[in-house]
């Protein structure tokens, strides 16, 4: 008898170590799926940040250049540096048939002969002089020197030539490889070249989408929040209005892309693709969360404060604008950051209203087309070239960076300003 | 010239505030008792000039181009063009007479364009007159009023809180904007394939639906066996199941953990840091699964001799899974510690060990919150779009094998929608069906689930 009690209790106490077990592996789970993700990210992104460059010596012949003596600024502008750019590449080798040549002009990024273009304009006075000049490496050559690309694989399924490599091995060994931090990954547009793409693009337009959004949700929320929360009746209607606001907070996020498509687009006719239409699209997405922050903080302000307010004269309107309102600023704020951190992260309705058209150039306006951060993620990650792998990492890394940034800064808001009333 | 006339409107509005204030000072300095503050009298007058000049502008702004649009186009009327012809119209004449037009250019055209900046430069030049006129009529009248025995907090309050009415419309017109938008191209879809097809129909593949020549007629048959849209409802159903395999075991247990055993410094670090996991955006998951964890799985199944596809439903659905984790487990924590401690006691006290305690008490009364937190994670995984955009196919399988590859509702849309559309088309007006199905589904979940957490909240309240 008491030899089965106690085999009971034993298994009781082991049924007790299970059950914290699967809860401390579910947790571990958990955590682990997110260190390995951060850690995934982190591991394919940061050689985005770094540049390849190939130190090649440009003699800036003038007769190469069609250009007359003592050009004026206008003539350089003007100048063809075509054929000296390719001259320049096909120096590496002077030996090199066609079919290399074509390989040789290939090493380096598309544009190549802007960057000697530049290098002139700055200095004038190279004309008949030799300098070496700093020329993009082509991606698929920066792969190779981030060790990001196999060597081993035969020549055929390989992007880069066994040629190529020959030649690159030997500029390494010269030393005119360099590898440099990638300023240009922050300062340049949309590209079809990865060793040109940056997210100056994506990253204005985020801006733009984010201050459009902030604009229309914030005041209409607040509004929509004190009016719910300190003048509405009790009655059906705004019942109604609570059951909508806690439904549209659910609502995916899709739908309200096709909102934006079927209304703003075909109703409203306004532009596409671009931050104006997103932006007022996140704004009624982002509009739940601020009003339900905002009705949540100003119900944390004490009922004695309005009453204090109200028994020394102050009208309804006077209570609310002067005291209630102020104090349930931190806690709308920290809301507001957290719904727009959601509104900078979020793709599809993006997607539908068109921002994912191509766009290479660095829009000025909410007028312009642009792509958002998110978006610009989707674009290169649906793009096949490998350059474009580091860079999807790498524009993940600074999308969350910013949306730690806000997060962080909403907690500042909230632990730093709100007054604990008990 | 827009944007000058409207900053001139808020600086006049400025300054009327300090004329009224001013004006209320000096009635107040003949001692004589307002009855508002001379704030109030700022306000009444700035309302006053601001106000109608606004209304003015803004229904100007509405219906200038459409007016504008009839005038130039009554010059066409009788001459038998069609409406497209003579939106084509209009559209050259505009850009004419921005000088951006490359085409050919006729003296109709000319003639239009030119007509066409004349009443542009006439319209802003009666907007700019009316809207001063209307505020300096405003301004005086406002001003006039400005009296000691004439009421000003009233009026200001009672304008107010009529703005602060019309803000919390905002709700309902968005609602109902997203009613409107999915609703018209959902009626037109159906009146061309029969709902019958679409809900039972087995094939789904809006790519032979390509867009149609406008002037020939709508040829409903051409549509048969195209948008049978089963494939993508057990897709989602499929990719959402597999979603909550992963994250109802792992979230609820997780939840579990943090509400009874946890310490509170345990507590302290780990609720924050699975909660970071909802606030990775999605496309970032999405992004994951597919470099990440398609290939592992493509990688073990080979190792195992199976059959596994780059883009599994596996891969989309497991992934959507960890996303959905920390809704499941902060939901179920927030129940679990709103169980009132009556109940553990007196469990504790006959003996029960603290899992018996969970899995026989606590567990059966936080369970309809369970169930309502794990409602509003289906509901998220309906509506996830980006994970399986970019880590499942997009081509509508029907099939249940967790290895090949599905498609969903909202991947469907995005693979629709994404480009150009044509309005009109069967194939745009599929994804808004398909959209208002979305709705409808996570709509009623959402009520559903909100409805059993209510109950359970006013029961232990």
């Amino acid at each position: 008898m008491n030899k089965n009690k106690e085999k009971l209790l034993n298994s009781r106490y082991r049924a007790e170590k299970r059950f914290q077990f699967y809860g401390k592996s579910a947790i571990f789970l958990a955590l682990l799926f997110l260190t390995i993700f951060i850690f995934k990210i982190f591991s394919t992104g940061y050689t985005a940040f770094q540049k390849t460059w190939l130190i090649v010596p440009v003699t800036f012949d003038a007769e190469t250049m069609y250009l007359d003596e003592n050009p004026s600024k206008e003539d350089l502008e003007d100048a063809d540096y075509f054929d000296l750019a390719l001259q320049t590449m096909f120096n590496l080798d002077k030996s090199a048939t066609e079919k290399q040549q074509n390989d040789l002009k290939r090493m380096v990024s598309y544009f190549f002969e802007r960057e000697i273009k530049r290098e002139l304009l700055n200095d004038p006075s190279l004309i008949g002089k030799t300098k070496d000049v700093y020329l993009t490496a082509s991606d698929d050559l920066d792969q190779v020197f981030k060790g990001n690309y196999p060597r081993d694989l035969p020549e055929d399924q390989r992007r880069v030539t066994d040629y190529q490599l020959k030649i690159f091995d030997q500029l390494v060994e010269q030393g005119r490889v360099e590898s440099k931090f990638n300023l240009s990954f922050f300062t340049y547009p949309d590209s079809r070249e990865a060793e040109l793409a940056g997210i100056a693009s994506s990253f204005m337009g985020s801006i733009f989408s984010i201050l459009v959004c902030l604009v229309i949700a914030f005041p209409v929320a607040v509004l929509a929040a004190i009016y719910l929360e300190e003048f509405a009746p009790k009655n059906r209607f705004t019942d109604f209005i609570e059951v909508n606001i806690n439904n549209l907070a659910a609502v995916p996020s899709i739908v309200f892309g096709l909102l934006g498509l079927g209304i703003l687009l075909a109703v409203f006719q306004l532009p596409r693709s671009t931050p104006l239409v997103g932006g007022i699209t996140l704004s009624l997405m982002t509009l739940p969360t601020i009003i339900i922050a905002c009705r949540a903080s100003l119900k944390a302000v004490p009922p004695s404060i309005r009453e204090a307010a109200l028994a020394m004269g102050a009208s309804k309107m006077q209570t609310t604008m002067h005291h209630t309102v102020p104090l349930s600023m931190p806690g709308t704020l920290s809301g507001t950051i957290i719904g727009l951190a959601q509104a900078l992260g979020e793709t599809a309705p993006l997607i539908l209203i068109g921002m994912v058209a191509f766009v290479n150039t660095i829009p000025g306006s909410p007028l312009d087309p642009a792509a958002s951060l998110p978006v610009q993620i989707y674009i290169w990650a649906e793009s096949a070239e490998r350059g474009f792998v580091e860079k999807v990492s790498a524009c993940i890394m600074v999308l969350l960076g910013f949306l730690i940034i806000m997060n962080l800064f909403a907690q500042i808001i909230r632990h730093k300003f709100e007054k604990k009333w008990s | 010239m827009n944007l000058v006339i409207f900053i001139f409107i808020v600086l006049l509005g400025f300054t009327s505030y300090y004329f009224g204030r001013k004006k209320a000072y000096s009635i107040q300095a003949t001692n004589t008792r307002l009855t508002a503050l001379p704030q109030f009298y700022g306000y009444y007058l700035a309302i006053w000039c601001a106000i109608p000049a606004f209304i003015i502008y803004s229904l100007w702004a509405i219906f200038e181009p459409s007016i504008v649009k009839l005038i130039i186009l009554s010059d066409y009327s009788n001459q038998g063009y069609l409406d497209d012809e003579l939106n084509l119209i209009y559209e050259k004449t505009k850009s004419l007479s921005r000088g951006q037009f490359s085409g050919e250019i006729t003296t109709y055209l000319e003639t239009s364009a030119e007509k066409y900046l004349n009443l542009r430069s006439i319209a802003q030049n009666s907007k700019v007159v009316l809207i001063l006129a209307i505020i300096i009529a405003s301004i005086v009248y406002g001003y006039k009023r400005i009296s000691s025995n004439n009421r000003t907090r009233e009026p200001v309050e009672k304008f107010l809180n009529a703005v602060l009415f019309t803000a919390s419309l905002a709700a309902i017109l968005t609602t109902i904007g997203i009613v409107f938008s999915l609703i018209f191209q959902t009626i037109d879809f159906f009146k061309v394939i029969p709902l019958f097809d679409f809900i039972f129909g087995t094939h789904w593949y809006p790519a032979k639906a390509f867009v149609r020549d406008a002037s020939e007629p709508l040829d409903p048959s051409m549509y048969s066996d195209t948008f049978g849209a089963v494939p993508i409802f057990a897709g989602t159903f499929f990719i959402a199941l597999i979603a909550m395999c992963v994250a109802i075991p792992i979230g609820l247990m997780s939840g579990i953990y943090l509400a009874e055993y946890a310490s509170t410094k345990v507590r302290q670090y780990a609720k924050p840091l699975i909660e970071i996991l909802a606030g990775i955006p999605t496309v970032v998951y999405g992004f994951f699964a597919a470099l990440t964890v398609g290939p592992f799985l493509k990688d073990i199944g080979t190792a195992m001799g199976l059959e596994v596809s780059a883009e599994s439903a596996l891969a989309a659905g497991g992934v959507m899974g960890i996303m959905i984790i920390p809704f499941i487990s902060s939901l179920s924590d927030d129940v679990i510690t709103s169980v009132p401690q009556s109940l553990r006691d007196g469990s504790y006290a006959m003996g029960a060990t603290k899992s018996e305690t969970i899995k026989k008490v606590i567990f059966p009364a936080a369970l309809p919150g369970i169930v309502g937190s794990i409602l509003l994670g289906v509901s998220r995984a309906v509506g996830e779009t980006m994970i399986v955009v970019m880590a499942s196919g997009l081509a509508a399988n029907l099939t249940f094998n967790p290895l090949e590859s599905t498609s969903t509702i909202t991947a469907q849309i995005v693979v629709i929608l994404i480009g150009d559309q044509a309005f009109g088309d069967p194939k745009t007006q599929a994804a808004f069906a398909l959209g208002m199905t979305l709705f409808l589904v996570t709509l009623s979940l959402n009520i559903f689930a909100l409805r059993v957490v209510k109950k359970y909240r006013e029961k232990y309240e």
